[in-house]
């Protein structure tokens, strides 16, 4: 390697702390307060299986944050992530029938509706082109009749134990490791992969994809395949977290309703940038974590129920008003080309370079230019 | 001599501590266009937004008409008659004409209602005061061409009565046979009393319209004389320190086998094709717009494939369906802008210069093994090669100078050792000092890596000075080939279609 | 992300969005009545029918005028939904069955609205967080305060005003003459008036609107204020036909992503800048003469769900079809726009 090389290569380890992703840093900075803070409000917080058990109901909304994640860095929305919980939910139920032999097939075909929806989606959106808040809002309203169309209105049937084991039990009764809850052993699980997949060549693609789609085409990406493997991912980890949430709280109608919010919430107070090209996936679990967290410290509070939600809603405005306190974000549903909106660059390179030409004023062929040849040009065809 | 219109004196500016303008001064005349130029980062754009009020100065005032004007208030300035055209137009696409030229000050009936009869009005007689009643004021602006869409702008500016008209590179978005139309504009303007302060690089349209030359280095002023009193050799001096022969690097001595041939290659916008690049040789390709420059580059790089003919890569035909394909087959594509095709803005200087080798991953066999004489394709190494000055490689790509980006830009390329470089306008937006470097680049890969290179370029002298042999097109088809360093007349008239008109008996 | 504008090869028909929508909605009359007679459901267009989908019109109506404002000029109101429960509640509490207190209860109901929009527009304007977001906030905290306060329905309106909700000359119910007299004036701000030119412009292109002198932020809140009026005006309206206030009665009709869907199927840009107020008026009726014609075949509700899911994003697509007619990866000469 070159001493030029080694020069560049040594210039681009910082020192000291790792540089975080943008946004990224005041979301933990919360999360911390409100962990911190649940120690003194809530009796249950003395202890590790306080913070464990709150893990475990976080997780399903956490792993819809990863897959709602997917969808934004890659410059999209995934609206029907909710009604897709509810619709796996009521059909885990009514097709499981509370016989603990069909739950692992059930389990696999949720797993491949949540696939078949993403992947609907995704090739709705980059095949008709149709704006992605469109199409998922359309598959929300369709997976809502449809579900309840099937079951005539109702939830019905039951689940099954080994099924709900996944969201409410824990690993084991002996032993530390035994009282890890599955939830959140799946959560690690789904979190290692997607930040492995993040840091690898195609999660960084992705990333590009959403920052600028022409330039990952030129550069040779497939860039409507990522589109599509995105909402495909965003599915089938909607799918995931139905599984967690039906084995949590039940089968019922409301189960995921408001869920595909809370999760771009989450994805937005973790800094990720609605637009696309920004962001990490634990900013996205972060987030999620901190809706929770919030939500359980106004309960002890004893803010429940009444103005709960109201409590809730100034927080995320606020939240949000800070994180985009630097960079005053507004639109996000025009995507701008390369400059998307944010602050001033550095005045040193405020100057837009404007093109140039090299500096031998000879003749001026515009003028030298004999007017014989009355071209017209259309825009594009040069 | 009269008193000029706006004096600016001792204009100081700090951006975040750093200066950006050191104690210039400034006077523009009533009917006169005193051109502004420097290179990148001199603090022309700085000293033009600070005389619309856009930016305040650190010190320094700024008189209108001998009345001294409240700083950093562009309403200030419209209202002493300053009016500013920027490079990326303000116009807003799905609005009239005249909607566009009165936005923000539409006249209104009873305070609210707006009166379109008399907007259109108005706006069709600066119209045809500017000489141009072709456009009509309900026209949305859309369907105009970019040249219309600035003397809309332009038009805009006269609206509110501007004394004064500061122009950022207008000829930058404009076609080649606009530009006739912009200096029209501009001379029409003086005729009336404007004063033009005109920002360009393109030193030809700088020594045809200006009256005064002001030179900026730095953020100092180096010299401010009548242009008849500057030479064309002491301007570049005075601009950049060197002089201009030292810009191209020498031309090539061997070239090795035919790496790039199209064979009657045609779409819907090229016909008849036929070309040759060889290994080792840098091929240049002229022509005005809309001769079909571009649309060559795209059917080799597979972005607007070819519909008929042959294009064979070392003597072997391929198809190219797509840039994913032609990446495969090993051609780059340096595109003309890019900012909005060639950059992911938000991402780290490294994963911009690793897109092409991640994106085309699945299509690219066999790049590492490949070797490249003269350099390699790890990317820390490129980048270092290249000298991308940047803080940390972290560094998000959108606070790079232009100069800096286009490296990163070449570097993506070649970290997969393309076998052949299509690269498009290749010095756009990069100031004298870094377009040397960049010569360099593209003449050491010719030389020491063996890449055929094809280099499209509107800039003559880019064309002429690099090129080994020269294509120009027209309308589509290849007018002409000549060999290295031809005089610029002789590629215009086959630009032109002279010659082929005088061969064809005066018909076109 | 660029949006590489074509090489001059658009498409040659160059339809008006709003007319597109308009014989949308005539064939969607024609084949309706064809169908629903061969299916035995008796005359589409029969007065009750018309009834129904004038009616059918009204509530969605209102509110999705108000959101064409917010969209045109860039922006979107979520908080629709739980602003129009809370409105209806408002008016029937404050007038309490007495019908001198009908002028008051709507001036209050409208002023919780503006004061809602107000308060939107500022969070959007002054503290920059993204209209998705502030809207969303909003609706939990309407949400929260429905929540607390109430379980069901409450307050009561008197049976003069009831007849806002049930009056009709001939066919044609009062409330759709209003409907209309909202949309008309609705049309005439945004077309007619400079605050309707500025929210264009806003919508358009912020930075170029803000360079020439229009006062964004000013835009951007009037929008949103007059968005949450038309929100609060629908909570008086369905006060009027329900007899009371229903804290969830805008919610349970989803009439906040149905109000966005009817403005975009209506032909306005998510995007801003571009659209009106006729398309919305088209699009809700589209969706009103849906609704009914299912009703006629004795349709499912959840089936209805379904289809209209699938409408809207059919209807989008034909828009994107139309638009962008072959979208090449071509990139425009130099510094062209998008």
């Amino acid at each position: 390697m070159s001493a030029a090389g080694t020069a560049a290569r040594l210039s681009s380890r910082s020192p000291g702390f790792p540089r975080l992703a943008t946004g990224l840093a005041p979301v933990l900075v919360v999360l911390l307060l409100l962990l911190v803070l649940l120690a003194f409000v809530g009796p249950a917080y003395e202890s590790p299986s306080g913070y464990i058990a709150l893990l475990k109901r976080s997780a399903p909304l956490m792993i819809l944050a990863i897959g709602q994640y997917f969808v934004i860095v890659a410059g999209e929305f995934d609206l029907s992530v909710g009604s897709l919980v509810t619709a796996e939910v009521v059909i885990a139920a009514r097709l499981l029938e509370g016989d603990e032999s069909r739950t692992w097939s059930v389990i696999a075909l949720l797993l491949g509706f949540g696939v078949l929806v993403g992947l609907v989606n995704g090739l709705i959106t980059t095949k008709l082109r149709v704006p992605s808040f469109i199409v998922t809002l359309g598959m929300l309203l369709v997976l809502e009749g449809a579900v309840f169309l099937w079951t005539g209105g109702a939830p019905r049937g039951a689940l099954t134990t080994e099924f709900r084991k996944w969201g409410r039990a824990q690993l084991g009764t002996e032993g530390i490791l035994a009282q890890i809850p599955y939830a959140v052993l799946v959560l690690v699980v789904i979190a290692v992969a997607a930040v492995l997949f993040m840091r690898s060549g195609t999660g960084r693609t992705l990333m590009a994809t959403g920052d600028n789609d022409t330039a990952v085409r030129l550069a040779g990406g497939r860039v409507d395949a990522m589109r599509i493997g995105a909402f495909v991912l965003s599915g089938l980890l909607a799918a995931v977290a139905a599984i967690l949430l039906g084995g949590y709280s039940g089968v019922s109608a409301q189960v995921g309703r408001g869920l595909e919010f809370e999760a771009i919430t989450a994805v937005v107070l973790g800094g990720v940038v609605l637009g696309g090209g920004r962001g990490s996936v634990i900013a996205a679990m972060a987030g999620a974590l901190t809706l929770r967290a919030l939500f359980a410290v106004l309960n002890l509070l004893g803010v429940s129920g009444a103005l709960e939600s109201t409590v809730q809603g100034v927080i995320i405005i606020a939240a949000v008003a800070y994180a985009s306190s630097e960079s005053g974000l507004r639109d996000l549903l025009v995507r701008r080309p390369g400059w998307s909106g944010s602050s001033q660059p550095p005045a040193s390179t405020a100057e837009d370079p404007p093109p140039e030409t090299t500096p031998v004023p000879s003749t001026s062929f515009v003028s030298s230019e004999p007017d014989t040849n009355p071209e017209t040009p259309e825009r594009g065809t040069s | 001599m009269t008193d000029p219109l706006v004096r600016m004196t001792g204009i100081r500016k700090r951006f975040f501590g750093v200066p950006v303008l050191r104690g210039v001064d400034l006077e523009l005349y009533a009917g006169e266009v005193h051109a502004l130029v420097g290179e990148n980062g001199a603090g022309k754009s700085t000293l033009m937004k600070v005389l619309a009020g856009i930016h305040k100065p650190t010190a320094g005032t700024v008189e209108v008409a001998g009345e001294t004007l409240e700083l950093s208030s562009p309403r200030a300035a419209q209202d002493s008659g300053i009016a500013i055209i920027h490079q990326e137009l303000t116009l807003l696409p799905d609005r009239t004409v005249a909607e566009n030229v009165f936005l923000g000050r539409e006249p209104t009936r009873y305070g609210i209602v707006v009166d379109r009869r008399r907007m259109a009005a108005e706006t069709a007689r600066l119209l045809d005061w500017l000489g141009e009643p072709g456009i009509s004021p309900t026209a949305g602006v859309r369907g105009l061409s970019v040249a219309q869409q600035q003397v809309v702008e332009i038009v805009k500016a006269l609206a509110v009565d501007a004394r004064v008209l500061a122009m950022d590179e207008p000829t930058a978005a404009l076609a080649d046979h606009e530009v006739e139309l912009l200096y029209t504009m501009v001379r029409r303007l003086t005729e009336r009393g404007i004063a033009v302060l005109y920002v360009s690089h393109r030193l030809t349209e700088v020594y045809d319209l200006s009256q005064k030359i002001t030179v900026l280095k730095d953020g100092a002023m180096v010299t401010s004389r009548p242009t008849t009193q500057l030479s064309s050799d002491q301007l570049v001096r005075a601009m950049v320190g060197r002089e201009l022969g030292e810009l191209f690097p020498d031309r090539a001595t061997e070239t090795g086998d035919v790496r790039l041939e199209i064979r009657a290659g045609g779409n819907d916008r090229l016909r008849d094709v036929d070309l040759t690049v060889r290994a080792g040789e840098i091929v240049g390709v002229a022509g005005l717009q809309g001769s079909g420059r571009t649309a060559l580059a795209q059917a080799v790089t597979g972005v607007d494939p070819l519909a008929r003919g042959e294009l064979l890569i070392d003597g072997r035909p391929i198809r190219l369906r797509n840039p994913r394909a032609a990446i495969a087959a090993g051609i780059a594509y340096v595109t003309e802008d890019r900012k909005s095709e060639g950059l992911a803005l938000h991402q780290p200087v490294r994963d911009n210069a690793l897109l092409v080798r991640r994106a085309s991953r699945g299509a690219l066999t066999g790049v590492r093994q490949r070797s490249v004489p003269g350099g390699s394709t790890d990317v820390d190494d490129l980048l270092g090669r290249l000298a991308v000055t940047t803080g940390r490689s972290n560094d998000e790509v959108r606070y790079l100078s232009g100069g800096n980006q286009q490296k990163v830009v070449m570097a993506k390329w070649l970290a997969i050792a393309p076998r052949v470089l299509v690269v498009d306008e290749p010095t756009r937006g990069i100031d004298v000092g870094a377009r040397a470097a960049l010569y360099e680049l593209l003449r050491g890969l010719a030389r020491d890596s063996g890449v055929a290179i094809l280099m499209v370029s509107s800039e003559l002298p880019e064309v002429i000075g690099m090129s080994d042999r020269v294509l120009v097109m027209h309308r589509g088809s290849i007018a002409g080939e000549l060999p290295a360093g031809p005089t610029e007349e002789a590629v215009m008239e086959l630009a032109t279609g002279y010659t082929t008109a005088l061969a064809n008996g005066g018909a076109t | 992300m660029t949006t590489i504008a074509l090489p001059a090869r658009k498409v040659q028909f160059r339809l008006d969005a709003t007319a597109i929508v308009y014989l949308a909605l005539f064939a969607l009359l024609v084949i309706g009545s064809i169908v629903v007679a061969a299916r035995g459901g008796g005359v589409l267009l029969d007065q009750a029918g018309i009834l129904k989908i004038l009616t059918g019109c009204t509530a969605l109506g209102l509110v999705a005028i108000g959101q064409t404002l917010a969209v045109v000029a860039g922006s979107l109101d979520l908080s629709v939904a739980y602003l129009i429960g809370l409105c209806s509640l408002v008016t029937a509490e404050v007038m309490a069955g007495q019908g001198s207190m009908m002028l008051p209860a709507v001036l209050a109901a409208l002023g919780v609205a503006a004061l809602v929009g107000l308060v939107n527009g500022v969070v959007i304007t002054a503290l920059r967080v993204n209209a998705f977001i502030a809207t969303l906030g909003m609706a939990l905290i309407l949400k929260g305060v429905l929540e607390s306060r109430y379980t069901g329905p409450a307050g009561s309106t008197t049976k003069d005003f009831q007849r806002l909700g049930y009056d009709r000359i001939g066919p044609v119910p009062v409330s759709f003459l209003l409907l209309l007299l909202v949309a008309v004036g609705a049309w005439w701000f945004l077309a007619r008036t400079r605050p309707g030119y500025h929210m264009y412009a806003v919508g358009g292109d912020i930075e170029s609107a803000r360079v020439s002198g229009v006062r964004t932020s000013r835009t951007i809140v009037l929008a949103h204020v007059l968005c949450s009026l038309a929100a609060g005006a629908t909570g008086v309206f369905l006060a009027s036909r329900l007899g009371s206030g229903a804290p969830y009665v805008g919610t349970d009709a989803g009439y906040d992503l149905q109000s966005i869907a009817a403005v975009v199927l209506g032909g306005t840009v998510l995007a801003g800048g571009r659209g009106g107020v006729a398309g919305t008026v088209g699009g809700v009726m589209i969706l009103s003469v849906l609704d009914t014609i299912f009703d006629d075949l004795g349709v499912n509700s959840f089936f209805k769900d379904v289809v209209r899911g699938v409408i809207i994003i059919v209807a989008v697509a034909l828009y994107a079809r139309g638009r962008l007619a072959r979208r090449r990866l071509v990139t425009p000469p130099a510094g062209a726009d998008q």
